[in-house]
C-alpha cells in the first residue's frame, strides 16, 4: 500500500477540494486543513486527532474465538476525521468540474479488490479522493464498538453497505458484571439504516439489545436481505423471529447463537410456520438458544423444502425421535446441532433409526448439541465420526469410557469442545487420535471455585504432546503447573489463542507452590503468533513483565485476580503495541497504572477494569487528557457519588462523544 | 478485636488440595461495605481501605461464597447441569442463612444473612452499623468487644441455649446459630467473656 499512496496526489490540480468554503467547516480537523493546503496529504503526527485516526485503523476483526460466524472478511471502523462525511456528501451533487471522473473511476475499480478492512482503512487515509472512492465502494462495514461512532456518521460516509457487523457490550457482560439496561441498543442503528441501505444483505450483531420492533423494521426494509446472525444478544422474542421468517423472502441464514430469547417457556409464537410456503433458499438455521417449543411438523416441512440447507441446529425441544426424521429430509446437511439427545417419555427407542440417519448423512462434518444426553444414543454417531472436522460435546455429561469409542474414531477432528467430566484420561485419548486438532475447549461441569478438579496439568501436557498443530485452547481447571504450560508453549508453537482459567483464585503451581508467572511467560515467549491471552492463577507483576516483553502481537488480554502493583499494568500498556482489548477484574492496578497507558488508549477498542484500585480521580484525569475517550463508571447500584471505591471502569475511543442513552447507574466522565 | 482469625483458620477443617489454598484474608462483604459508605464519613472510607486486601473489593453472592462472574462461564452453560446445583444446595450450598437480630431497647428487629460475612469481625462491624442508630448517646459506646464495650452479642443455638458469640469456629457458628441478640454488657455476666475481650 505504501507505494501507491503518493501517486494520486502528485498533481495538486487533482485535489478536488480546492473550494475552501466547502471544507472550512469550523470543526474541520487539522488533517483536513492540511489536505486542502496541497502540501502533504498526511496530517502531522502531533495532532491528537491523527492519533485517533490512525489508531482506528487498528483491529477490525471481531473474533474473540467464540463465533464462527463473525470471521467475515470485514473492514475497519469509521474514520475519525471531523466532518469528512459531511464535506464529501456536500460535494457529491456538484457539477463535473469538481470531480476528476477518470481518476475516480479507475480508483473505484481498483479499490473494489480490496476487501481487508485494514487495507481499506489505509487507502482511505491517502487523500480525499481516495477517501471518497473507498467510501463509495466499501461493501462490508465492521463496527467493533457500537458507541465508537454514531449511526448517522457511519451511514453518511459509507453509502452502499451490503453487510454490517456491529458489536455492543463488552465481553464481561456475559458474566453478569454489567447491570441490565446498560445500552447497546440496536434500535437507533436500524432506524438509521432502513432508509439508507436499500441493498443491505447481511447483519451480524454481537452483544446488542435487539427489540422485536427492530427485527420487524429489518424484515420489512431490505428486499435483498439474506443473512441474519445474532450472537449473545437479548431483548427479542419469537415474535421478532416470526417477522423475519415471514418477510425476508431471500433469507439464506438465520443464526441465533447463545442469545437470551425472552419468551417464557412454551409461550412463544410459532415462527417456524411463518416461513413462506414453497421452496426456500435457506442455507443455515441455528436456533438452539430459543427456549420455546417449535412446531415440529412445520419444521420438518421447512427442512424438506429447503434443498440448500447445509446447517441446522435445533433446540432441546427436539428429541432424537424427531431428529432422525429431520436428518432424513436433509441428507445434504454438513453441520448438525442435535436437540435433546434422548427420547422423551413414551416416545420409544430410536437407536436404529438414528444410526441409519447418521450413516446416510455422508456430508456431515460438524456435530453439536447433545443436550440431556442419554448415553445409549451416543453410539449412533459412530458412523459419522471419521468425517468430522468439528465436534461439540460440551453439553454432554459423559465419562472417559463413553468418550473413548467416539473420539478414537475422529481422526480428522480439528475442533473439539468437551466437558471436563471426561477427565485427563479423556484428553489423553484426544491427544492420541486427533493429530490435526486446531481448537480445543474444555469446560467445567462444576463451574465453582472449590469443586474437585477433573482435568489438570496432566491433560494439558498430553494435549500439547499429541496435538502439535493446536492454535486455540480454552481450558478450565482447578490447578495447574508451570511445567505443563511451558510444555504446551514448546510443543504448540502455532498457538494463536491461549486461555487458561484456573478456577481457584490465586492458585499457585500446585507442585512447586510458585506463582504461574513462568508458564504464561513461556507462552508469550514461544508462541510467536499469539494474539489472544487469558491469564489466571497466582500471578505477580513478573508475568506482566513477560507479556509486555514478548507479547508483541497480543491484541486481546483478559486478566483476573492477578498482579501485585501498578507496574504490572504498566508493563502491558507500554510493551504491547497491538493491544486492542484489555479486560481486567479484581487486580491491584490503580491510577498510576491507568495513566501509564495514555499514549496507547486511542489505539485500543476498549479498556475494562472492575474491582481494581482505580479511583474516580484517575478516570477523570484520563478523560481530561484524552478528549476522544468515553470514560464510563458503572455502578451496581445507585450509590453515593463520592464513594472512594470505584466499581467498574469501561472506556473506549469514540467519535460520537459521550452517549446520550446511558442509564442512571452509568456515569460518563 | 479479640478473635484470632489467623489461628482460627489454621484449625478449620477444609477440603482442598495441599498447598493449594493461599486465599487472602476475608474480604469485606458487600453488605458491610454498603453500610459503611452510607455513613459518608472519612473514617469509614479509610476503614474500607484497611479491610480491602490487595485484591480489591468484591461483590459476594450468598450461596457458596462465590464471586460474581467467576469462573467466567456464561449463564446458559452454567444452568445446564441443575443436578449438580441441586446437590450443592442440599449440602447447604444454596440460599442464605437468615437470622433475626434483636437488640435490647431497640424498637424492632433486623434480619441478616450470615453467609454474607466470612468472619466474626465482619459480623461485628455489620451489627455495629446496623444498630448504632438505636443507641442513645454517642455511637462509640456500641462496640461489641474491645475495651469499654457495654454491649455483648449472644446467639441461640440449635439446642435453644444462649451462647456468647465468638467461641466456636465461624463455620460451626453459622451452621448452629438460630438467632442473635445484642444485650447490654451488664446482662452478659455469666457468659464467656471471649467475645467481649
Amino acid at each position: 500500500m505504501k507505494q501507491i499512496k503518493w501517486y494520486a496526489c502528485k498533481n495538486p490540480k487533482k485535489n478536488i477540494f480546492n473550494p475552501p468554503s466547502v471544507l472550512f467547516h469550523r470543526e474541520a480537523s487539522p488533517s483536513i486543513r492540511l489536505l486542502n493546503s496541497k502540501t502533504s496529504p498526511i496530517p502531522p503526527p502531533s495532532s491528537p486527532l491523527r492519533e485517533v485516526q490512525f489508531a482506528m485503523l487498528g483491529n477490525g476483526d471481531c473474533d474473540d474465538g467464540n463465533d464462527d460466524r463473525c470471521s467475515l472478511n470485514t473492514c475497519g471502523i469509521a474514520q475519525p476525521n471531523s466532518r469528512p462525511a459531511a464535506a464529501a456528501s456536500s460535494l457529491v451533487g456538484l457539477p463535473p468540474p469538481f470531480f476528476d471522473q477518470v481518476l475516480d473511476n479507475v480508483l473505484e475499480n481498483v479499490l473494489c479488490f480490496l476487501t481487508s478492512h485494514r487495507d481499506r482503512n489505509a487507502a482511505s487515509l491517502v487523500c480525499k479522493s481516495w477517501f471518497l472512492a473507498e467510501a463509495q465502494t466499501r461493501l462490508e462495514l465492521f463496527i467493533g464498538n457500537c458507541y465508537a461512532v454514531s449511526p448517522a456518521r457511519a451511514i453518511g460516509r459509507f453509502r452502499c453497505i451490503q453487510s454490517l457487523v456491529l458489536k455492543g457490550k463488552p465481553r464481561f457482560a456475559d458474566f453478569n458484571l454489567i447491570p441490565l439496561g446498560w445500552g447497546a441498543r440496536f434500535s437507533p442503528w436500524i432506524a438509521a439504516m432502513a432508509p439508507s441501505y436499500p441493498s443491505l444483505q447481511r447483519i451480524c450483531l454481537k452483544r446488542m439489545t435487539v427489540a422485536d420492533a427492530d427485527l420487524v423494521i429489518l424484515a420489512t426494509s431490505f428486499p435483498s436481505f439474506r443473512d441474519l446472525t445474532l450472537i449473545c444478544c437479548d431483548g427479542f422474542t419469537t415474535a421478532g423471529l416470526a417477522a423475519i421468517a415471514e418477510n425476508c423472502r431471500q433469507l439464506r441464514s438465520l443464526d441465533l447463537i447463545e442469545n437470551d430469547v425472552e419468551d417464557d417457556d412454551d409461550d412463544g409464537v410459532d415462527w417456524v410456520s411463518c416461513f413462506p410456503p414453497g421452496k426456500t433458499c435457506l442455507e443455515s438455521l441455528v436456533f438452539d438458544c430459543v427456549g420455546c417449543a417449535v412446531n415440529l411438523e412445520a419444521l420438518e416441512s421447512l427442512v424438506a423444502r429447503s434443498p440448500s440447507l447445509w446447517r441446522l441446529r435445533v433446540n432441546d425441544y427436539i428429541s432424537v425421535g424427531r431428529l432422525f426424521r429431520l436428518m432424513a429430509r436433509a441428507p445434504q446437511l454438513t453441520h448438525l446441532g442435535t436437540g435433546s439427545f434422548s427420547s422423551f417419555d413414551g416416545e420409544g427407542d430410536f437407536r436404529a433409526s438414528l444410526e441409519s440417519a447418521f450413516m446416510a448423512s455422508k456430508s456431515l462434518v460438524c456435530i453439536s448439541g447433545f443436550r440431556d444426553l442419554a448415553p445409549e444414543y451416543l453410539p449412533s454417531i459412530y458412523p459419522a465420526c471419521a468425517n468430522l472436522i468439528s465436534l461439540n460435546l460440551s453439553y454432554a455429561l459423559i465419562t472417559t469410557d463413553q468418550l473413548k469409542p467416539v473420539i478414537t474414531r475422529c481422526h480428522n477432528l480439528q475442533t473439539f469442545w468437551v466437558l471436563d467430566s471426561v477427565l485427563d484420561e479423556g484428553l489423553q485419548m484426544v491427544a492420541a487420535t486427533c493429530k490435526n486438532l486446531r481448537e480445543l475447549r474444555v469446560f467445567p461441569l462444576d463451574a465453582t471455585e472449590d469443586s474437585e478438579g477433573s482435568v489438570s496439568d496432566v491433560g494439558l501436557v498430553a494435549i500439547s504432546e499429541g496435538c502439535k498443530k493446536l492454535q486455540s485452547i480454552l481450558y478450565f481447571c482447578q490447578t495447574m503447573t508451570n511445567a505443563a504450560v511451558v510444555a504446551m508453549s514448546n510443543n504448540c508453537q502455532d498457538l494463536v489463542v491461549f486461555r487458561l482459567c484456573i478456577m481457584g483464585r490465586h492458585r499457585p503451581d500446585h507442585l512447586t507452590g510458585e506463582p504461574m508467572d513462568e508458564g504464561f511467560g513461556a507462552i508469550v515467549k514461544n508462541c510467536k503468533n499469539l494474539t489472544r491471552l487469558a491469564v489466571s492463577g497466582l500471578l505477580t507483576d513478573k508475568a506482566f513483565a513477560y507479556i509486555g516483553k514478548y507479547g508483541k502481537l497480543v491484541r486481546t488480554l483478559s486478566v483476573a485476580f492477578a498482579g501485585n502493583s501498578d507496574l504490572g499494568l504498566r508493563y502491558v500498556l507500554e510493551g504491547c503495541p497491538k493491544l486492542q482489548k484489555l479486560e481486567i477484574r479484581d487486580s491491584p492496578f490503580g491510577d498510576t497504572g491507568l495513566l501509564s497507558g495514555i499514549h496507547h488508549y486511542y489505539n485500543m477498542r476498549f479498556l475494562w477494569m472492575s474491582s481494581c484500585k482505580v479511583s474516580v480521580k484517575g478516570c477523570k484525569e484520563v478523560a481530561r487528557r484524552l478528549p476522544h475517550m468515553v470514560v464510563e463508571v458503572i455502578r451496581d447500584r445507585l450509590e453515593d457519588d463520592n464513594s472512594v471505591a470505584m466499581e467498574k471502569l469501561y472506556m473506549y475511543r469514540s467519535l460520537a462523544g459521550p452517549r446520550n442513552d446511558a442509564p442512571p447507574f452509568v456515569k460518563l466522565l | 478485636m479479640i478473635i484470632d482469625t489467623e489461628n482460627l483458620r489454621a484449625t478449620e477443617l477444609r477440603l482442598g488440595l495441599p498447598g493449594a489454598d493461599e486465599e487472602a484474608p476475608d474480604r469485606p462483604a458487600r453488605g458491610c461495605k454498603r453500610l459503611m459508605t452510607e455513613t459518608g464519613s472519612e473514617e469509614s472510607g479509610s476503614r474500607i481501605e484497611v479491610l480491602e486486601d490487595d485484591r480489591g473489593p468484591e461483590a459476594t453472592v450468598s450461596s457458596k461464597a462465590q464471586v460474581v462472574g467467576w469462573p467466567p462461564i456464561r449463564a446458559n452453560r452454567k444452568n445446564v447441569f441443575p443436578g449438580r446445583k441441586a446437590e450443592a444446595e442440599a449440602a447447604g450450598g444454596g440460599g442464605g442463612i437468615y437470622v433475626k437480630v434483636s437488640m435490647d431497647g431497640a424498637p424492632y428487629l433486623r434480619k441478616i444473612d450470615l453467609k454474607l460475612y466470612k468472619s466474626y469481625e465482619l459480623l461485628r462491624e455489620a451489627l455495629e452499623d446496623m444498630f448504632k442508630c438505636f443507641t442513645s448517646g454517642d455511637f462509640s459506646s456500641v462496640t461489641l468487644g474491645g475495651g469499654g464495650s457495654n454491649y455483648a452479642v449472644a446467639y441461640e443455638d440449635k439446642d435453644g441455649d444462649w451462647m456468647l458469640v465468638g467461641d466456636v469456629p465461624w463455620r460451626m457458628f453459622i451452621s448452629s446459630c438460630k438467632r442473635l441478640r445484642i444485650m447490654r454488657g451488664s446482662d452478659a455476666k455469666g457468659l464467656s467473656p471471649k467475645f467481649l475481650n
